[in-house]
């Protein structure tokens, strides 16, 4: 009886996809932005729904994470690295029909960078000392100091292009240059982009594109069953993936993305300030359990803060290897009062909301009684990682690329003050000699495993799950971004 | 209660199928929350992931959960959890709600009694899950907060019900003669009123006690219950959702002890009506 049904529940949507879904497509996204400006938060979820779709940048990252011309369709390097010169694409129009021009890039970038920028990677932009317009289709940047990552950082969707005419309302009414052009929010429910007929490059093949926002793992195995949404990037819930795997209506992607999942530890507070504890931590925890039981097998251990697929990757995993006998006699060593009672915070995904059990119930064995606290993401951004710093332990992905920088800052939430670290990753940032560059990676990764500077857990996984006939989806996740440019369904 | 009441009472309640099937359904329950202070068959913060989500076997009678833990041994430390915020629960309501429903009844018609009884219907007002909701939020998730919160709400139902129980023998002649023999309203409502009422409260704390675990189970399930890794029905069930799929068991097994025992306490709440009711009882005989 039930294969009589899921079989009429096939044919029906054969018969019913054809007709409804050829020019549309509705993609599951779990969170949704607060509002639309990626050039004025941290939040990836509104590069999620805008990166390459409505906003570009001068070049742009490719699936694979290269970087790409974007707006800016070449450019010229001075010998000594200091000044670029872009040459941007002729003939581009703003979705409110005005024109993309040098002034636009010069009003862009300096608005990033300037002292009442809220830039969240402000960053980015430091190493940039003028900006000035040449011609209408020429603009001439130069640097304080060679930079061998410049285009790379101008890849990000903290860096794209937006316009002095259409800034005022860009949190509700983003105005880009993208393939798409921005539809209609519905607060709560989901995000429309039509389709740019006047785009300058190649066309989207969709007619039009609506995100969809479901945060509960459970709605979205049942949206993803019913047919109410064609794609779900980053689904949550790994243990249903071998289910749409056997069924032929649907595909599973497995790739890749930047984000390093760590248990974090305040190391600017005690106990964790005491690196001994730190590295008692470090022994503590199973990698495989964690992987296996919170993301049924689905990642790649780390043992540093790097993604295991960039070639500058050094396996560090061995220095935290599972060795509780070990991690007992370092908290002994440490000369802490048993049971050591500490707050483990958790975000709502379910990486960090069963890593967390998982973890919390390594810790208890070795004699560490972490106090689980399951917070919402608002509370945990608020508290843990942007003010206060309010926390003992709490496990992140952290999914921007080349993000090893960060942890530099010494009042970044990670709390990790190390001036040697600092200065390396100083030189990382003007170093141009790629060989001298990994090597210096290198040595700031085993800094960072070596000061046991959090509990490095896994590289975080990107599932998705498409509906049969849906190409050109990003099988990896560079950067944050559900690139749409080039889906369509299959003929 | 005379000696031949206390045995027709004795031989009602045997013959009461309500009773016994609520009664031993409940002595279930209350029996694996005991034993699992004795012995449990697998630690519950103990995890095995080689062996998880594994359906009933003889190694593990109810299978295992998405971390390897044994499911009889969660339900049993479970039963304690859920029967624990019940109890105090009605505690609190009980300890506030009756001395404000005596006092009430006491000064019936003055000021107080309408002042008590409006409070009463003014938190009675108040959908009692958002009002819980509110307060874990506010305080943060943890059993005892969910335990204050289902607490307040049973203060206002035993308020009521002892008003309305103590009103009626307020005009009854044995009051009447304590009054004359110089007690005052205080010492009347406790020494004569109370253990009037005491039936009453018996059914009520009963039928108060399965919405207890029904709160806790509904709390613990939006995650604003008993904080991992301490077991919770409710939480059981809500992490079971996204392998119902494939392994029912997850679900089904703390979703029956949900159910029997709440079904088992409603089911004895309306036995203990049966013997305890006057009326019925004369209906009956």
């Amino acid at each position: 009886m039930k294969s009589k049904i899921s079989a009429a529940a096939l044919a029906v949507a054969l018969a019913a996809g054809p007709a409804l879904a050829q020019d549309g497509l509705t993609v599951g996204l779990q969170l949704e932005p607060p509002h639309m400006d990626p050039t004025s938060a941290a939040a990836g979820a509104i590069d999620q729904v805008v990166y390459a779709n409505v906003f570009e940048g001068l070049t742009r990252f490719g699936s694979d994470g290269s970087v790409n011309p974007g707006l800016a369709s070449s450019w010229d390097i001075s010998e000594d690295g200091l000044t670029y010169t872009f040459h941007l694409v002729e003939g581009v129009k703003f979705h409110d029909g005005t024109d993309f021009e040098a002034t636009d890039v010069v009003f862009s970038l300096d608005r990033a960078r300037g002292e009442d920028s809220v830039n969240a990677q402000k960053a980015l932009f430091a190493g940039i000392q003028s900006v000035e317009a040449v011609d209408p289709a020429t603009v001439k940047v130069t640097l304080s100091a060679p930079d061998g990552m410049f285009l790379f950082k101008m890849a990000w969707g903290d860096a794209v292009m937006v316009a002095p005419e259409s800034i005022e309302d860009i949190k509700t009414a983003p105005v880009g240059t993208g393939a798409f052009t921005f539809g209609n929010w519905v607060q709560g429910d989901s995000i429309t982009l039509q389709k740019n007929a006047d785009y300058w490059g190649e066309p989207a093949m969709l007619d039009s594109a609506t995100f969809k926002f479901i945060s509960d793992p459970t709605a979205a195995f049942a949206a993803m069953m019913a047919g109410d949404v064609d794609v779900f990037v980053a689904f949550p819930a790994p243990e249903n993936l071998p289910q749409f795997d056997a069924d032929p209506r649907y595909n599973v992607l497995i790739g890749n993305t930047e984000g390093e999942t760590i248990l974090a530890m305040n190391n600017a507070r005690e106990p964790f300030s005491n690196k001994l504890v730190r590295e008692a931590v470090a022994h503590a925890i199973n990698r495989q359990d964690i992987i296996d039981g919170a993301m049924f097998g689905y990642g790649t251990p780390i043992g540093t803060f790097f993604a295991p697929h960039n070639p500058d990757y050094v396996d560090l995993t061995g220095l935290s290897n599972y060795d509780p006998e070990k991690a007992k006699a370092l908290l002994e060593e440490a000369g802490v009062a048993l049971p050591l009672k500490v707050k483990m915070t958790l975000p709502p995904p379910s990486y960090a909301r069963r890593g967390g059990e998982i973890l919390a119930a390594q810790l208890r064995a070795v004699g560490i009684e972490p106090e689980i606290e399951n917070v919402e993401w608002a509370q945990w951004l608020e508290n843990t990682f942007r003010n206060a710093h309010d926390y003992d332990l709490t496990i992140i992905s952290h999914t921007e690329p080349m993000d090893i920088s960060s942890l530099a800052n010494p009042d970044y939430y990670t709390g990790y003050d190390n001036p040697a670290f600092a200065e390396v990753i100083e030189k990382v940032g003007v170093e141009s000699d790629p060989e001298v560059r990994s090597e210096l990676l290198k040595q700031a990764q085993t800094m960072l495993a070596e000061d046991y500077v959090a509990g490095f857990l896994f590289e975080l996984p990107l599932h998705t799950v498409a509906k049969t006939g849906v190409e050109g989806l990003w099988v990896n996740m560079p950067t944050q971004a559900t690139d749409l440019t080039a889906v369509h369904w299959a003929k | 209660m005379s000696l031949a009441e206390e045995t027709s009472a004795t031989s009602m309640a045997l013959k009461n199928r309500n009773l016994l099937l609520g009664g031993a359904l409940t002595l279930v329950f209350l029996g694996a929350a005991l034993i699992s202070f004795l012995w449990v068959p697998y630690d519950v913060t103990q995890m095995d992931i080689a062996n998880k989500i594994k359906g009933p076997s003889a190694a593990h009678w109810l299978g295992t959960d998405h971390y390897g833990r044994d499911i009889l041994a969660m339900i049993m430390v479970g039963a304690r959890t859920s029967i624990a915020v019940a109890v105090v629960a009605v505690g609190i309501g009980m300890l506030v709600g009756v001395p404000l429903g005596l006092w009430a009844a006491a000064r019936r018609g003055s000021l107080l009694d309408e002042v008590i009884m409006r409070g009463n219907d003014l938190v009675f007002a108040f959908p009692s899950l958002v009002i819980a909701v509110m307060i874990t939020a506010a305080f943060g998730p943890s059993a005892t907060n969910a335990i204050i919160a289902i607490g307040i709400f049973n203060i206002p139902v035993f308020a009521r019900i002892t008003r309305s129980g103590a009103l009626t023998l307020w005009s009854r002649d044995f009051i009447l003669a304590a009054r004359v023999a110089g007690k005052g309203a205080a010492r009347i409502s406790f020494e004569h009123i109370l253990p009037n009422v005491l039936n009453l409260l018996i059914v009520q704390g009963t039928i108060q006690f399965s919405l207890g675990i029904l709160a806790e189970a509904g709390l613990s399930y939006v995650g604003l219950g008993a904080q991992p890794p301490t077991p919770s029905w409710g939480r059981m069930l809500a992490d079971s959702q996204t392998f119902i799929s494939f392994a029912p068991h997850m679900a089904l097994f703390p979703g029956l002890a949900i159910l029997l025992t709440v079904l088992g306490l409603n089911l004895m709440g309306d036995g203990l009506r049966d013997i305890f009711d006057p009326k019925l009882r004369r209906g009956r005989t």
